[in-house]
């Protein structure tokens, strides 16, 4: 067993877990935070898709021991006191959601992707967005509702 | 207060979204039992093997395992095999499914023992250490070969060759002899894996003193299952609860009733603990139905002008090695469809199923129209080709005119409306057909490496499924109604229990939408419940784009059914006759003295209290409507794919994507066009991308997202969106359907584009999925058949 002690979404969580528990076994499973989705088995889908210090991560393809002592943002940590966050409200409004599934790991990989380029085109965000699978919307709202979140704010923060 | 805003036609927001967007969704993976044990399954990694032995000893002596079963050891828990509710033909040949195997493997995938362990680890940890004495056997998976029964996969049924339906046949047959033109082509289908993001999971909680059982799954269909597993494993349907809860998609993948579900139960039972099961990806490409797999002859005939006068078709499917809950059923439902838009005097359409050792096929988003589409719009273009004619034109001057009233088809089924043309000439009016003609014709003529394409796709659907006597005369064993109960609460609000069961599709907000113009609150007053069958006891599930035309016109009569109880007790008790009464926003008031009203809410608590009710009126204003459709929803449309195929490479990059649907009455725009694009991305998957590949022993080669191409947002354009409204006659609402429209439509109209493109240079056919590889080999000389 290993140690793994992690500040998520603002609040330091601790446990031991076996050395080849997966990240985002360890938020699911470990922490209770079923926010964070798995949909595949080869990092392909990025419906695990979570901030760790800042930067967007595919949870399965990361180890929870290499997130000792860090940062690690989730769906749940998003919207704070209440208030949905600016893309949580873009995909709304935008119907940027059919079953939900990808939906987590799309606005984490949204928000990572507007702090790093606040205002990009379409055909940016669709690359931007090449890690992260959707079989209900055909990308054509997500991508909508993205757009509309750079519209909205600058330097949306994650 | 009650309210007189409508909401029917606007696009408001989800009510479903707050939790989808917050990480509170309620996924199957996502809930737990006290005390619940996992279950990991062991597969054949053959396609096809016998069993001689399995030796679980080392399993079972793993930490944490609770107990290994075989087969045979769980044979006494079975009531009878997995469902199987289509035997299509009186002498269909029934290839039996049961939860494991015992005897021999018959597709890679297959179950052959489950392992139970305190955690997923562990479970999947022992799983791996059972050992299975394998005798490999020939194994086969090529259609055509299979059907030679050199390797027969199913010795008590003696051959692969299972099922062949015949449709019957409209019209004059001798056309295809005497016509000026007949146009003769074979297409592949290959099979695709329906990659809902959500895999399957499972969990079965027992309450063993009382013999109750719940099961809550990942499935779109909760009472089906009901029904089907109490039979299978042995538990009186009242003493089983079916919850699907949040559900990450289906696309007819998730239209099932699977042998994991069965066991989570018998194992729930034999161990008096939850038992819990989650697919992994690489399982689901194995484990869950495929779609599609098939392979067609057919045979258009025409005028010298290009007017279509009859189709004729022989189809090959692929059953794989089991059936599921409806397999041989896929092709039938596409049987009824192959006549397109077009005015036809002449219809035939055969298919035959044969298994072989793959994956079980059943219901992908589409079921069987996709098929049919495919072979119609392709074989359309052939058609242009030969006649020398501009494809729009060919296919303009063989619709079936306008018509608003139902009209029998070729294929003998009620139509019941359609505006072909209007909705044709909208599609290349927006399209700006001329313009692209002129582009595509400068590119030509200056030799460009990159060259343009322009595809075409008229289609109509049959959906709304389905009338239950044509059901019962299709010998299949449900029936098609579906049901709707509201109820008026005393607080002033409602709630709707209805019998579809959503999974992306958005019931929640247009049944919401739909009550709230009755009952005078907004729809975020009412609360819609569904996918429990303890809480919406009545229903018949989500498939085959049945939802708001059947499960919203029972909606539909329940309120009738509300309306009619409050007029009568809104009449008693402002001393009206009920005749004397108008009725809007939810408002009872008398006629010239508007001040005397009452309010559905006022009612509902009045009927509630029945302090004073009128006599023989019960308690409570509530109502439940049972709507069985008296005929099918036939959606319709055109679709207009302008592509640009690189001459050096062979890549195909779409420009410009226009779909032009009509669904009848549209409750909701927004939900209606997101349901289109996400119909039109599978379809142009299916044309350009996806494809399971067997190699020649029964291995899946294409086993994971890394080599089955599900297409992220770099591959997919946006898309163009219009639509016409032709209200259907089946229903009140003229509702007609629009979740499948998008995926019937769109693969001929990509491929037709790409083929366009290059038939200049002479290429007239290319096999879906159109990759690079076979664009490039077609302008080389090879065919732009099999890759």
């Amino acid at each position: 067993m290993t140690n793994v002690s992690v500040t998520v979404n603002g609040v330091a969580r601790e446990a031991e877990v076996e050395p080849r528990t997966l990240l985002v076994y360890f938020l699911r499973e470990t922490l209770g935070l079923t926010g964070t989705n798995v949909g595949c088995d080869t990092s392909s889908c990025g419906s695990c898709t979570v901030l760790v210090d800042g930067e967007s991560v595919k949870s399965c393809t990361m180890l929870a021991a290499q997130a000792d002592g860090r940062q690690v943002t989730t769906i749940e940590g998003l919207a704070t006191d209440g208030q949905l966050h600016p893309i949580q409200e873009a995909f709304h409004r935008n119907h940027g959601l059919q079953c939900g599934f990808c939906t987590p790991g799309m606005i984490m990989a949204a928000a990572s992707y507007l702090e790093e380029n606040p205002a990009p085109t379409e055909e940016q965000v669709r690359e931007a967005l090449e890690g992260n699978l959707c079989r209900c919307t055909g990308y054509h709202n997500i991508v909508k509702s993205i757009l509309d979140a750079a519209s909205q704010t600058s330097g949306v923060k994650g | 207060m009650a309210i007189t805003e409508k909401y029917v036609g606007r696009s408001i927001l989800r009510k479903e979204d707050p939790e989808l967007l917050t990480g509170q969704a309620r996924y199957t993976e996502n809930l737990t039992a006290p005390g619940m044990a996992w279950m990991a399954v062991v597969r054949s990694p053959f396609a096809h093997a016998k069993i001689d032995g399995i030796d679980t000893s080392k399993a079972a002596a793993m930490p944490g395992v609770v107990a290994v079963f075989t087969a045979a050891d769980l044979e006494d828990e079975w009531g009878g095999p997995l469902p199987f509710v289509w035997p299509i033909t009186e002498d269909i040949k029934i290839p039996v499914h049961w939860p494991l195997t015992k005897d021999k493997a018959r597709f890679q995938g297959d179950g052959v023992a489950v392992v139970l362990a305190e955690t997923r680890a562990q479970a999947e940890d022992a799983a791996e250490l059972v050992e299975v004495d394998w005798s490999p056997l020939d194994a086969v998976t090529d259609l055509e070969e299979a059907a030679k029964d050199g390797v027969v996969i199913h010795e008590d049924l003696g051959t692969n060759v299972v099922v062949h339906w015949s449709h019957g046949g409209g019209g004059d047959q001798t056309i295809f002899d005497t016509a000026d033109v007949v146009v003769k082509e074979r297409y592949h289908g290959p099979r695709l894996i329906p990659n809902a993001i959500e895999t399957r999971a499972c969990l079965a909680q027992p309450v063993p003193a009382m013999g109750e059982f719940t099961l809550i799954s990942a499935t779109q269909i909760p009472h089906i299952a009901r029904v089907t597993l109490g039979g299978t494993c042995n538990i009186p349907e009242s003493k089983l609860r079916v919850i699907a809860p949040d559900v990450g998609g289906g696309f007819g993948s998730k239209l099932n009733v699977y042998a994991e579900e069965a066991l989570v139960l018998v194992l729930a039972r034999r161990l008096k603990r939850a038992v819990k099961w989650v697919e992994t990806r690489s399982e689901n490409y194995l484990a869950t139905i495929h779609g599609r797999g098939v392979i067609h002859d057919v045979e258009l005939a025409a005028t010298n002008e290009g007017k279509i006068i009859g189709i004729r078709v022989k189809e090959l499917a692929d059953m794989g090695a089991y059936y599921q809950l409806l397999t041989p059923g896929i092709p039938e439902l596409g049987g009824w469809v192959y006549m397109g838009p077009y005015d036809m005097q002449a219809y035939w359409y055969e298919f035959t199923g044969i298994v072989t050792n793959a994956t079980p096929t059943d219901a992908y988003r589409g079921a069987g129209r996709p098929e049919a589409t495919y072979v119609l719009e392709r074989a359309v273009d052939a058609l242009a080709r030969k006649v020398g004619k501009d494809p729009a034109e060919v296919r303009r001057i063989s619709f079936v005119p306008k018509f608003l009233e139902a009209r029998t088809a070729i294929s003998g089924l009620n139509v019941d409306s359609g505006a072909y043309e209007e909705t044709f000439d909208k599609a290349l009016e927006i399209a700006g057909y001329h313009d692209l003609r002129k582009e595509q014709q400068r590119r030509r003529e200056q030799g460009d490496l990159k060259q343009l394409g322009i595809g075409l796709s008229s289609y109509i659907e049959m959906c709304g499924l389905a009338p239950s006597n044509i059901l019962g005369a299709l010998r299949y064993a449900a029936g098609g109604w579906d049901a709707c109960t509201v109820q008026c609460l005393p607080d002033g609000k409602a709630v709707l229990k209805i019998g579809t069961s959503p999974h992306g599709q958005s019931h929640v907000t247009t049944w919401a939408q739909i009550a709230a113009d009755t009952l005078g609150i907004t729809p975020d007053d009412i609360e819609v419940l569904h996918g429990d069958t303890s809480v919406a006891p009545l229903g018949m599930d989500t498939y085959g784009s049945r939802s708001v035309s059947v499960g919203a016109t029972a909606l539909h009569f329940a309120l009738e059914k509300i309306k009619d109880k409050a007029r009568t007790l809104a009449a008693h008790e402002l001393e009206a006759s009920e005749d004397d009464l108008e009725f809007d926003g939810g408002t009872f008031s008398v006629k010239g003295a508007p001040d005397k009203a009452r309010t559905i809410a006022d009612l509902a608590v009045s009927a509630w209290h029945a302090h004073s009710l009128p006599p023989g009126m019960e308690p409570n204003l509530e109502a439940t409507a049972v709507w069985d459709p008296p005929n099918f929803t036939w959606p319709g449309g055109t679709h207009l794919c302008v592509v640009e195929v690189d001459t050096e490479t062979g890549k195909t990059d779409i420009l410009k994507y226009v779909a032009v649907d009509d669904c009848g009455t549209v409750i909701n725009p927004m939900i209606v066009e997101g349901q289109v694009h996400g119909g039109v991305a599978q379809g142009i998957a299916e044309a350009l991308y996806e494809e399971a590949i067997y190699d020649d022993q029964g291995n899946l080669m294409t086993s994971s997202m890394t080599q089955y191409l599900v297409p992220s947002a770099t591959e997919m354009p946006s898309f163009v969106i219009d639509r016409t409204e032709t209200p259907s006659t089946t229903n009140p609402l003229g509702v007609k359907g629009i979740g499948e429209a998008g995926t019937i439509a769109s693969p001929p109209a990509v491929v037709n584009a790409v083929i366009d493109a290059l038939a200049h240079l002479g290429v007239t056919h290319l096999e879906k999925p159109v990759t690079p590889e076979r664009v490039w080999r077609a302008l080389h000389g090879t065919n732009g058949g099999a890759a």
